[in-house]
């Protein structure tokens, strides 16, 4: 079963929620749907909220990484949004630091890091 | 002081990435209905997610089983990962941060070691890996 994520579009950035019970395939399905999108509506900024993951392992977290990567070549700004409390913690422990990744504390204020106001 | 080890709890089968979040959710809750603080049961359920994945990539199929165990008057969750996969050939290199055979960040092994209690790892080449952790309550 494959599981679809949608990407919201607000103005020139996008925004996608990340679910939480997401395969590895589906993680790469909605890397792919993600960067598709910024190309097709040449996005400025993405803000890619995990405020729903309750596990944020290796393999999630180099493809958050990767996505972030592949959007700053294109000269657009990613920001992650709503990493919990005790998601973090397993990250640091597991060696998982997301260094060059923007990251910020909820939706609002990863708006507002791409110099955007979320409109509700 | 030796460990007494009770009934296995729950079983998954490992054969693909969907069983990994499977294992992994149903992990979350055999912890929480142990009484696992949150961080604890975040750990947990990493690890498991950690353990599994490198039983699909490397092995393509595997177990993940979790047991209640006891020491003294410490109780605790004990995950076994088993696998009859090419095993590892070198088990010191594949403890090690970064270090990997496929294209991954090579922090499964070596992370999960820092997200549990205890960790012991036994595999030989051609042998297939066994992983056994433990998580304790405090």
């Amino acid at each position: 079963m494959t599981i679809r994520v949608p990407v919201l579009q607000q103005g020139k950035v996008l925004i996608v929620s990340v679910q939480d019970a997401l395969s590895d395939s589906d993680l790469l399905n909605v890397q792919q749907d993600l960067l598709d999108k910024v190309f097709s509506v040449n996005a400025t900024g993405v803000v890619i909220d995990v405020s729903a993951l309750d596990v944020l392992d290796s393999f999630g977290t180099r493809t958050l990484s990767d996505i972030a990567a592949a959007i700053q070549l294109r000269g657009a700004k990613t920001v992650i949004v709503g990493i919990q409390a005790d998601v973090a913690m397993s990250m640091v422990l597991l060696g998982l630091s997301l260094p060059r990744v923007a990251t910020a504390l909820d939706l609002e204020a990863g708006m507002a890091l791409l110099g955007q106001r979320h409109v509700a | 002081m030796s460990t007494v080890e009770s009934d296995i709890v729950m079983a998954c089968q490992i054969t693909s990435d969907a069983d990994v979040v499977s294992a992994r959710q149903r992990g979350r809750t055999v912890a929480a209905d142990m009484g696992f603080s949150r961080p604890d049961q975040a750990l947990i359920a990493t690890s498991i997610s950690e353990l599994a994945r490198n039983i699909v990539n490397y092995a393509k199929t595997g177990t993940i089983e979790l047991s209640l165990v006891d020491r003294g008057r410490k109780r605790g969750l004990q995950v076994v990962a088993n696998d009859n996969g090419p095993g590892i050939e070198n088990l010191e290199a594949a403890m090690t941060d970064g270090f990997s055979t496929t294209r991954s960040l090579g922090l499964g092994l070596p992370g999960t070691r820092r997200m549990v209690d205890d960790f012991h790892i036994v595999s030989e080449p051609g042998k297939g890996v066994r992983v056994t952790v433990v998580k304790w309550l405090h």
